[in-house]
């Protein structure tokens, strides 16, 4: 697909959830640098694929594999996965109600520092760390003293995602769905805090069901789910395409072209 | 803060979940087994005791016998074998207890030392700042901190032994007067055999200026422990009290049947605030602490405040309901309590608020969580009088399981006779959900140490209301007890 360095590589992988199929033999390898967008219809695996990739209980591996900076990852637990620098932004972020985002947030660099040999943040240096990061979200001040995701409206939730998304700089962000419920203001916001991470050893993957947050973030790569697999791959004219005709138009014209 | 030490330092043992399970090596002197009239006699004789307490312990003692072993409360929630109260040592004092150390350099070395292990140092170099210490060994308190800074302020802050050689018009006047003798089975039994404690009394207006804790510690083999606490604050005064509480790991089942009596006046407050480790038993639910615990206040004057913070960890099982009797006008109670079970624990805990003054106001907000094959119950009880016009309460019972071999209980208990009362109640149930721990899993944290973050989160409400060194203590504890049980 490209000649850049492999950070992830899908190879016909089959997933099911309570015993259905959802993924029926995806390929897909991204390399460094690269930005891949995945759209489809609702129901057609996108989400899954993502949670897949983070490891999320409750989702069984029928067969293929992923590997990740060289190795199968299949048998490795979320948080080493996390770790070594796999990052899901939620697409339903999570509410922990007590825990204090600052916690939250200090407790997740940490783990993610002492998984690498690293040392924990000092509270002075990540204060400071942690304010600038703020600032590039334009997150409210007071979200970070009140518990995680509570009472977060729905943009505020992402925007927490992407925070910690700049943060924790993993190596391969997984965005599920991240622009859906957001504002013209927040979508801007989360696509330059995107952007900002974008970089030649990172690699980026969008799940998407809409065209729009690709106005913002240009993907290299756009490929198309439908019901399990990947019917299309082609560059960013394809997510145009795609809008313009609907998802219909790729379901029809799915036997016709043969992805690689 | 720098030079502030945390009380749940380590406490240099190993090999056991039990931090705090080793024993002291100290002589001590021991009455005989069993209970009968001449045990009474033996301890009021022991403490020099004038004969108006003697008997007050000789009516306690014969109403116990009256009543019989049958008396004793059978509505809890929990289940244990009779306990034979003929086979329990009532009185073991450390030998250099008989001539009471006047100051903390007479302070037996060793005792020193072993508080020293248990994190509590009563060294005047190292003492805690900012918090005086009463410490008491099985029966006897061995040594109160900060004598001089209490003196100056004039506070009252030592054994109750002392306090009825010193004071016995405030002790006659007050004692049994929250919990009087004929209360229930284990505070009558209390009365009569009680062998020391923490009282404490701030004069009219008086803050408090540091906070005080007595250090409860169990170290004799087959004894129970009866601590009696007296706390007075007089008009306009305010004072934060703190209770720890340990013992040595034993494979029978030790009693500890305490009373704790807290009387405010007029516009005085009182915060009383409750870290419970007493050793749990071990994983199959052998050996034990029986937790048997009457707690009231009296919040006597207008605009008086009584408030109780708990987090119960320990014990096989807890059986505890420190409740507040608001008798003046606009007086306020509270009730914050975390009860932890794992393993066979079982505890059954709660308050009682009895609204008698006036605009009185209640808040009880308890959390309850359960793990292993452990049984938690809230058991509450609100009562509006008929004087009790424009009285208020809120209740909040959360319980949280973990695992599907516990259980959790809400008995709430609601009497109004007033219809200008204002009642709000709410309970829920939860379990750690997959949701949030993957949440925090996918931010790099492990699956123990997510469950923490989430049970510690669930609990902050409560912790908050703790001073600050307790409230470490308490997040550290909830670790501890938990361990094994998640991830």
């Amino acid at each position: 697909m490209s000649n850049s360095k492999k950070l992830i590589e899908i190879k016909d992988l089959h997933v099911s959830v309570a015993e259905t199929e959802i993924l029926k033999g995806i390929n897909l390898s991204i390399g460094l640098g690269e930005v891949h967008a995945i759209m489809g219809p609702n129901g057609s695996g996108k989400s899954t694929l993502a949670n897949v990739i983070a490891g999320r209980p409750g989702y069984s591996v029928i067969s293929g594999d992923i590997v990740y900076k060289g190795s199968s990852i299949l048998e490795v637990a979320p948080e080493i996965r996390a770790r070594a620098g796999i990052f899901l932004a939620f697409q339903y972020p999570v509410e922990l109600p007590g825990v204090r985002t600052w916690q939250f947030l200090k407790a997740a660099i940490d783990a993610i520092r002492k998984g690498n040999g690293q040392e924990e943040l000092k509270i002075r240096d990540f204060d400071k760390f942690l304010e600038e990061k703020r600032q590039l979200m334009e997150m409210d001040p007071d979200l970070v003293r009140r518990s995680v995701n509570e009472g977060f409206s729905g943009g505020e939730k992402k925007r927490n995602e992407i925070l910690q998304l700049a943060l924790l700089d993993p190596s391969l962000a997984l965005l599920d769905e991240t622009d859906s419920g957001l504002d013209i203001d927040a979508l801007r916001i989360v696509s330059h805090g995107v952007n900002i991470f974008k970089s030649p050893e990172k690699a980026i993957l969008i799940v998407t069901h809409y065209q729009r947050i690709l106005d913002y973030i240009t993907p290299d790569y756009v490929h198309v789910l439908v019901d399990g697999k990947i019917v299309r791959s082609g560059d960013s004219s394809l997510a145009m395409e795609l809008e313009e005709k609907g998802y219909d138009w790729v379901k029809d014209t799915a036997d016709k072209e043969v992805t690689p | 803060m720098a030079d502030q030490k945390v009380i749940s330092r380590q406490t240099g043992v190993e090999d056991t979940q039990y931090k705090w399970g080793f024993e002291f090596d100290i002589e001590s002197d021991v009455a005989p087994k069993g209970l009968n009239e001449d045990i009474v006699r033996f301890i009021s004789a022991k403490k020099k005791e004038p004969d108006w307490l003697l008997e007050w312990r000789l009516r306690a003692f014969a109403h116990w016998v009256n009543q019989g072993d049958d008396a004793s409360p059978k509505w809890a929630k929990v289940h244990f074998e009779d306990i034979d109260f003929q086979d329990i040592i009532y009185y073991a004092a450390p030998k250099s207890s008989d001539d009471a150390p006047k100051s903390l350099d007479e302070v037996d070395p060793e005792i020193l030392e072993a508080f020293d292990k248990l994190g509590i140092p009563l060294h005047e170099q190292e003492k805690l700042s900012g918090i005086a210490i009463d410490a008491v060994l099985d029966s006897v308190s061995v040594a109160t901190t900060y004598q001089d800074t209490l003196k100056e302020a004039g506070v009252i802050f030592c054994p109750i032994s002392e306090a009825v050689q010193k004071y016995p018009d405030l002790v006659q006047k007050y004692l049994g007067s929250v919990v009087p003798y004929s209360d229930n089975f284990y505070a009558t039994l209390n009365s009569a055999v009680f062998s020391d404690g923490s009282f404490c009394y701030v004069p009219p207006g008086v803050r408090c200026p540091i906070e005080l804790m007595t250090y409860f510690r169990i170290n004799e083999a087959d004894t129970g422990q009866f601590e009696r606490t007296l706390i007075i604050a007089d008009e306009g005064s305010y004072v934060s009290y703190l209770e720890g509480c340990t013992a040595p790991m034993r494979k029978s089942h030790q009693l500890h049947a305490a009373v704790v009596e807290l009387i405010a006046l007029k516009d005085a407050e009182i915060k009383y605030s409750t870290l419970q480790n007493w050793y749990p038993g071990d994983k199959n639910g052998e050996g034990g602490v029986y937790n048997f615990v009457t707690k009231r206040g009296a919040a006597r004057g207008e605009n008086s405040k009584i408030s109780w913070t708990q987090v119960e960890t320990g014990s096989a099982i807890t059986w505890k309901y420190p409740s507040v009797i608001l008798q003046g006008d606009n007086s306020v109670g509270e009730f914050y309590s975390v009860a932890l079970v794992n393993n066979y624990q079982q505890a059954d805990t709660g308050t009682k608020m009895i609204h008698i003054g006036k605009n009185t106001k209640s808040t009880i907000i308890a959390k309850g969580i359960s793990a292993g094959k452990a049984e938690n119950t809230y058991r509450g009880q609100v009562s509006i009088l008929a004087s009790a016009d424009n009285a208020r309460n809120f209740t909040q019972c959360d319980s949280l399981l973990i695992g599907d071999e516990c259980g959790a209980h809400t008995v709430p208990y609601i009497e109004v006779r007033n219809p200008t009362a204002k009642m709000g109640h709410e309970a829920t149930t939860s379990k750690v959900n997959d949701d949030q721990l993957f949440y925090l899993q996918q931010r790099g944290i492990d699956l123990e140490e997510a469950n923490y973050m989430i049970i510690n989160g669930f609990c902050r409400g409560i912790f908050k209301e703790l001073p600050f060194e307790f409230a470490m203590e308490a997040s550290q504890l909830l670790r501890v007890s938990l361990e094994g049980a998640v991830g």
